[in-house]
């Protein structure tokens, strides 16, 4: 490298990076086998302009694309929960119908035993908790492999499933709040607000950053960078807004339908929050650290168990809001709700996102942007007018990739020392 | 050259069920100079180790640390009388960056997040202190770093809590030749900052390179500890081999302490 600027990181001197070694760097680490979201991010082009080909008419709607959001929602709160667990190296396969579970715990509590929301609400994210809490503690202190204890929460959580709907009733659920969860749109003045305040956090997030590091004398990203990054969020939160703000309603006299659906915010809230959580303190610094070298880890004083025990818990407890979002979304819940597909596009939206399945690797937004693509193919090969089964098989075959992207990159990553 | 040992270890027996590994066995280590831990494959130099470092407990014998007679029961205890170990195995996370492995388990906080600035600004310090001047980015992935760079990373995480005794598990069986002067030369800067430095090892070269004291262990007890420039090559050699050398090391077994084992007469 030929910079000849050098900063200072307390006495040391590292070079300091400019927009080009930024850039420089970043492709390297991509053609060392670290791909992040890339692979993600650009499938997901690919398949827009797809759709956007085949189905102009319909798939660049702005009906469309907010269906995309209600439709992937669910499977992007599960997702989340999933990223934790997938960091320690571990799987959760029973999250599908964990949320199914919590979901009908809040059914029956709010339509056969009369509570409201804000009571049968808790309750299931309780029940998420405590199912967690088991399947973790199983895993941690027991030390039966994670594959198998979730294995059969899989199969009994459909069990309790079909006990709680008393043999496979179907019940709806009349409660206008939780029905306006998935269902409702903010108006379009608050959509704006709403936007404008999470971009303006979000740059000031990043010069607060910069300027806290300039000021004790470390490296900063380049200001280039930092702009580009501001200016992108910015394009995309503004123009999602824009595109929704518009009248989707096929007969907007009877009932209008404009704005950000209300699980929108929900969704951004839940990922900045974890997202911190896992970047900016103590506890999502061991959770990489017990995904990245449990033995390490331990000698470092971590308590492992406590953190394996915990990601379950994160896991069942997101899976529990999937499931609400998921019975809001339906009105409804029967004995399918969180099974079907919801777990396998739940663990691929995660992996197709850049998680590692190995452990160590992965983020929250990569739950976000494989939700995503998740979402994109099941509605556009809906819209294209493909089958069920047609649109499983397909999903199956871009799990695989990801995960045998996940694989080789991993390989290439060994082969060039950078993991 | 202190005249006083920082840390001192006697009489220590240790026993796994009937099979005792450690026989009454001293070590002395003192500050500013590098002590070197040698013996064959199962002498006994790891089970010392775990149990200076509290990962053992010791079954009798007493452990001085600064002139006071401590009890080190667990790892905790050993790092908040400051002394550290670096296994051989290091103990790095690879998918996480050189600040992020020095405070691993020991972060600092601000509030509830965490206080990145000041880490790297220790961090930084740290290294400088031990004269690595140059890496690409103290941000750097530890699995992006070579064989010596780890080991670098793995001492200066050992030499930031103002720790007093670094005792380091064979730090160059798996380098190469740059690479093991490399961290010679850091082990050799540890004891010039006034530290004491333990260095097992097995490979004679580094050994007479770095240090001014050996001690030897044979079959669980010490054969000698000797100043380094009193000895030979050889004479190390013998101690480690044999228990003793010359006039040093064990005396010679009696014959009463042989079990006959040939076949008897009374048969």
């Amino acid at each position: 490298m030929s910079t000849t600027t050098t900063g200072s990181a307390g006495k040391v001197q590292v070079a300091k990076p400019t927009v080009a070694s930024h850039i420089n760097d970043y492709w390297g680490r991509v053609r060392g086998g670290d791909l992040g979201s890339l692979a993600a991010v650009l499938g997901l082009l690919v398949l827009c302009l797809f759709f956007g080909v085949a189905q102009p008419d319909t798939f660049f709607s702005a009906l469309n694309f907010s269906n995309l959001f209600s439709q992937g929602a669910a499977v992007v709160f599960i997702a989340m929960g999933l990223v934790f667990v997938l960091l320690l190296g571990e799987i959760d396969l029973s999250a599908g119908y964990a949320s199914g579970v919590a979901g009908a715990v809040m059914a029956v509590l709010l339509t056969n035993h009369g509570w409201s929301w804000y009571t049968a609400i808790p309750a299931a994210l309780v029940t998420g908790l405590v199912i967690g809490f088991v399947l973790g503690f199983l895993v941690a202190k027991i030390g039966i492999p994670s594959f198998v204890v979730t294995l059969a929460a899989f199969l009994a959580f459909q069990g309790v499933l079909l006990v709680l709907l008393g043999g496979g009733t179907n019940i709806s659920i009349q409660d206008d709040f939780v029905k306006d969860l998935a269902n409702s749109n903010m108006s379009v003045s608050v959509s704006w607000i709403v936007a404008i305040l999470g971009i303006a956090g979000f740059a000031a997030t990043q010069f607060i950053r910069v300027r806290s590091r300039a000021s004790r004398g470390l490296v900063t990203d380049p200001l280039g960078i930092v702009l580009g990054r501001i200016v992108g969020v910015a394009l995309v939160v503004l123009i999602a807004t824009a595109i929704l703000s518009q009248e989707r309603a096929i007969n907007p006299a009877i009932n209008s339908l404009k704005g950000v659906p209300v699980v929108v915010p929900i969704l951004a809230v839940a990922a900045i929050i974890w997202t911190f959580v896992l970047s900016r303190t103590t506890y999502g610094r061991h959770v990489y650290a017990v995904g990245g070298n449990a033995e390490a880890a331990r000698r470092a004083g971590i308590p492992v168990d406590r953190i394996r025990i915990s990601v379950f818990v994160i896991g069942s407890f997101m899976a529990a809001i999937g499931g609400i979002i998921a019975a809001s979304r339906q009105s409804s819940v029967d004995p399918r709700s969180g099974g079907s597909n919801v777990l396998l596009y739940a663990v691929a939206a995660a992996v197709i996102g850049g998680t590692s399945l190995f452990g160590g690797k992965g983020r929250i937004i990569d739950a976000v942007i494989g939700g995503t693509v998740i979402a994109v193919i099941d509605n556009g090969m809906g819209l294209m007018g493909f089958s069920s089964g047609q649109k499983f098989m397909f999903t199956g075959v871009v799990l695989l990739l990801a995960a045998g992207v996940d694989a080789l990159s991993r390989r290439r990553a060994a082969a060039t020392g950078n993991r | 050259m202190a005249a006083n040992p920082i840390l001192e270890l006697r009489g220590i027996d240790k026993s796994f069920g009937p099979v005792q590994v450690l026989h009454d066995v001293g070590l002395s280590v003192y500050p500013g100079e590098v002590t070197a831990l040698v013996g064959d494959n199962g002498a006994g130099k790891s089970t010392l180790v775990k149990c200076v470092s509290g990962i053992y407990s010791i079954d009798a014998g007493t452990v001085t640390f600064e002139g006071n007679q401590v009890a080190v029961h667990s790892p905790r205890d050993a790092s908040a009388l400051g002394i550290e170990v670096v296994y051989q195995d290091l103990a790095l996370c690879d998918n996480l960056d050189i600040v992020q492995n020095m405070f691993l388990g020991r972060e600092k906080t601000r509030g509830i997040t965490l206080d990145e600035p000041t880490m790297e600004q220790m961090a930084g310090d740290t290294l400088a202190s031990l004269s690595v001047r140059t890496v690409k980015s103290l941000r750097q992935l530890v699995a992006s770093l070579s064989g010596g760079q780890r080991q670098t990373v793995a001492i200066a995480k050992a030499v930031l809590w103002n720790s007093r005794v670094v005792i380091l598990d064979e730090p160059t069986a798996a380098l190469g030749v740059a690479q093991t002067a490399q961290v010679l030369e850091l082990v050799r800067r540890l004891a010039d900052n006034g530290l004491g430095v333990v260095l097992i090892s097995h490979n004679m070269n580094d050994v007479f390179a770095v240090s001014d004291r050996i001690a030897a262990l044979y079959l669980g007890r010490t054969a000698a500890q000797v100043k380094a420039t009193d000895v030979t090559h050889s004479q190390v050699v013998e101690l480690i081999t044999a228990g003793r050398s010359g006039n040093l090391g064990l005396p010679p077994e009696k014959p009463s302490e042989y079990i006959d084992i040939t076949p008897g007469d009374d048969q």
